[in-house]
């Protein structure tokens, strides 16, 4: 037992007599359901926890260090190995500073491109989400059934870009090649399929008497501590924020698509469970739009060496977390002075504490999955 | 003087047989021993008859345990869409067996600043319940190794033993989440049994008997002699809150709070390697075939084939032996058991508390009125 005053670091709520029978414990590095290398230093009353401290750092690479030493092309790849979940989304973020700073069109069938990528990713994403809130509930089976779906995603992603996870795709001005011809028929398919799963999905997690009653009024995040900790994404939708970069500040086409933006108001951890299925759906109907409409034509603008002109750049998209941007500062030569990157994981994990404080353990490990960190992202 | 109290054919067996094959050796013995030979033949039987006993109990235990394990891999990977161990004999059979080997070749090592004679004793005490609640299941009319008259209640003691194994387990680990472990699954299971132990004096009750044979033998007849529908509606309520209270029993999902992997790495049996986190893992599924057992003897007619009073159909099911149609049973139970562990997610520790003591145990109490009613009215 630890005496009065002497906490470790980080911990902040003063001792009392009445806590005084608390006890610490390390949740992290290697644990199940942390979602990687993250490690939180929990200080309990019992079961219930009285402060959570996060440590970071485990993975770090110094990506945007790294980025410095190699030239504007080479730095796309790096953005993959952040956020691996939305990998695609990561790239396409990177070239559209890029291409502001080039001051290059994209074809149109380029765009189509981007967004079927785009929301594919997201699908992937969200289901990789559902597979892990299922499994960090206790219900090991949603989690070969969530990866069952994002598999698909990725076999159709693999036939276009070459790889499954690291897919290294866009480039200013379009991507690296056409997609194949069997991609659209592909894509249609997988919609078809996707329609009937969620079905399946909703009625196996989202009315589940046991889910309910775990998840409702849990973790609970208020609009303004959403806001004031810069939370993006499902989080902020669903404390009850209607903000998403694709309708408040539309980049590539999405202007031209018809999609709303689910938003739910309580901020517990149901509710952003709820944000996430309802935004599969919304990607499913993009998709819908996308393959109806996906036109012929060049698939890319004429290329140019990537130099960008002296000055600060900075473009942001919507991924599947929440708001990605990237701002690149350029000085001369083919190497960026500085890129810096706003990742949603880190800011969305920030108000953990908040949401976990007099919460049961079991409570943390549910928070935790609907927050849906990605570690090598918050490291980079 | 001394008698054994064991009464079945093999008992009766070896009690014949001591006394034949003392005939050889006695002319060649002193007067002064002989004296003692009545005496000592009933011990020496007794003796016989209690090594046969532990070694059909083992064949028993251990003969289930891996097929169990198998099913467990196999009946998971179905509900996951996935095909489970394919690599080992054919479609996997004998992984489990390379599983067991390799885990009784490991290092058994206790964990730094661990209470050594405590962490190696709890596997031990963790496999005293199921063995003890094996030797009283009657597997088929005489194949029951002690047929002791209190059968129930003696159960329902000895179950504790599960509780204390785990308890010693979580609390000289040194880990805390063991410890967070053991003191859920404490809570838990000891909050359990009472539901458990009511259902199972619910049948007593209504059966008018607590030795398992002849609750066994009170359901003789058709399909609808059995327990779970000899009573209209209250059997069938029964039975299934025999099956969720043990669950919990057992401490498996949805009611693993106590293992909860995802929240405590594993719980009690966190910092178990080789052969004791074996003897754990083995005493889990010896539970699951006791328990099922159970459920068996006590709602699905024991040994009793179903049949449904049609002649031509009931002749054939008579000629399965008995043992045939209790072990289909306890798999059928087992395989129940099974599907809901991979289906249901998990609920919290306090969810769990408040449903037995605010949802389980008055349903329960008001089972037990009712079946009272119903004995008074109709029996």
């Amino acid at each position: 037992m630890i005496n009065k005053g002497n906490l470790p670091p980080g911990f902040k709520i003063e001792r009392s007599e009445s806590n005084s029978e608390e006890f610490f414990i390390n949740m992290g590095p290697q644990h199940p359901s942390t979602h990687g290398a993250l490690r939180l230093a929990l200080r309990m009353d019992g079961e219930t926890i009285v402060e959570m401290v996060p440590h970071f750092g485990y993975i770090h690479r110094g990506i945007e260090k790294q980025a410095e030493n190699m030239n504007y092309l080479q730095y796309i790849l790096l953005s993959d190995r952040q956020d691996y979940l939305t990998a695609i989304q990561n790239n396409l973020g990177v070239c559209l500073a890029y291409e502001k700073a080039l001051n290059i069109g994209v074809p149109e069938r380029a765009e189509y491109i981007r967004v079927i990528l785009q929301e594919l990713g997201r699908v992937a994403s969200h289901m990789v989400f559902f597979a892990c809130f299922g499994g960090d509930l206790g219900g090991q089976t949603c989690l070969l059934y969530g990866f069952k779906e994002r598999e698909m995603v990725h076999d159709i992603i693999e036939e276009v870009t070459g790889s499954r996870l690291t897919t290294n795709f866009f480039r200013p001005g379009g991507s690296t090649f056409d997609v194949p011809d069997t991609f659209i028929p592909r894509v249609k398919a997988f919609i078809k399929h996707m329609d009937k799963t969620m079905k399946d999905y909703e009625r196996f997690l989202s009315k589940n008497i046991i889910v309910l009653e775990r998840t409702k009024g849990i973790g609970i995040l208020s609009k303004e501590d959403a806001i004031a900790y810069g939370c993006t994404g499902p989080m902020l939708r669903g404390s009850g924020v209607k903000y998403d970069v694709r309708k408040n500040d539309p980049y590539s086409i999405y202007d031209q698509f018809d999609f709303d933006v689910p938003v739910t108001y309580n901020g517990d951890t149901y509710d952003r469970y709820t944000i996430r299925i309802a935004e599969i759906h919304e990607s499913l109907k993009i998709l819908k739009q996308a393959v109806e409409k996906f036109p012929e034509g060049p698939w890319r603008a004429k290329e140019k060496p990537v130099r960008l002109p002296a000055g600060r750049y900075y473009s942001a998209i919507e991924t599947a977390k929440g708001l990605y941007a990237t701002y690149v500062v350029a000085a001369s030569g083919d190497k960026p002075y500085r890129i810096h990157t706003r990742g949603p994981s880190f800011a969305n994990l920030a108000p953990l504490n908040k949401m976990v404080q007099g919460q049961k353990i079991s409570d943390l490990v549910a928070i935790l999955a609907t927050i849906d960190p990605v570690i090598p992202e918050i490291d980079r | 003087m001394f008698t054994p109290s064991v009464t079945h054919p093999i008992g009766d067996f070896v009690r014949k047989l001591v006394p034949d094959a003392m005939g050889y050796v006695t002319p060649y013995l002193p007067q002064s021993v002989l004296e003692y030979i009545p005496a000592a033949n009933s011990v020496v039987a007794f003796l016989i008859n209690a090594v046969i006993c532990i070694i059909a109990v083992c064949i028993v235990a251990i003969g289930n345990a891996p097929i169990l394990i198998y099913m467990e891999r196999k009946v998971c990977a179905h509900v996951q869409c996935r095909l489970g161990p394919m690599r080992l004999g054919w479609h996997g059979t004998i992984q489990t067996i390379a599983d067991v080997l390799k885990m009784l070749f490991k290092e058994v090592y206790a964990p730094k600043g661990a209470d050594k004679f405590i962490f190696y004793l709890a596997p031990m005490v963790v496999l005293i319940a199921p063995f003890l609640v094996l030797t009283l299941i009657p597997f088929d009319k005489n194949m029951v190794i002690a047929n002791v008259p209190v059968g129930i209640p003696f159960i329902i003691a000895v179950n504790g033993f599960g509780i204390l194994g785990i308890l010693l387990g979580g609390w000289s680990s040194n880990n805390k989440y063991s410890l967070l472990g053991s003191l859920r699954s404490g809570a838990q299971m000891i909050s359990y049994e009472i539901s458990f132990a009511m259902i199972l004096l619910f049948v007593v009750m209504v059966s008018g008997e607590t030795n398992l044979l002849s609750i066994t033998q009170g359901q003789e007849g058709t399909i609808l002699d059995w327990w779970i529908f000899k009573i209209p509606v209250l059997g069938f309520i029964a039975f299934v809150l025999f099956f969720i209270s043990s669950t919990a029993e057992l401490n498996r999902a949805p009611f693993d709070i106590a293992e909860a992997e995802q929240e405590l790495t594993g719980g009690y049996h966190t910092e178990y390697n080789g052969t004791a986190f074996a003897m754990f893992y083995l005493a889990e599924y010896i539970n699951l075939v006791t328990t099922s057992s159970l459920a068996t003897t006590c709602f699905l007619g024991g040994f009793y084939p179903p049949l449904i009073g049609v002649e031509a159909v009931d002749s054939v099911l008579m000629m399965v032996p008995g043992f045939v149609w209790f072990f289909a049973k306890v798999y059928f139970m087992i395989w129940c058991y099974m599907m809901v562990r991979w289906t249901f997610v998990r609920p919290r520790v306090d969810q769990l508390m408040d449903f037995e003591w605010k949802f389980l145990l008055p349903v329960n109490l008001v089972l037990l009125g009712l079946g009272g009613a119903y004995i008074v009215l109709f029996g």
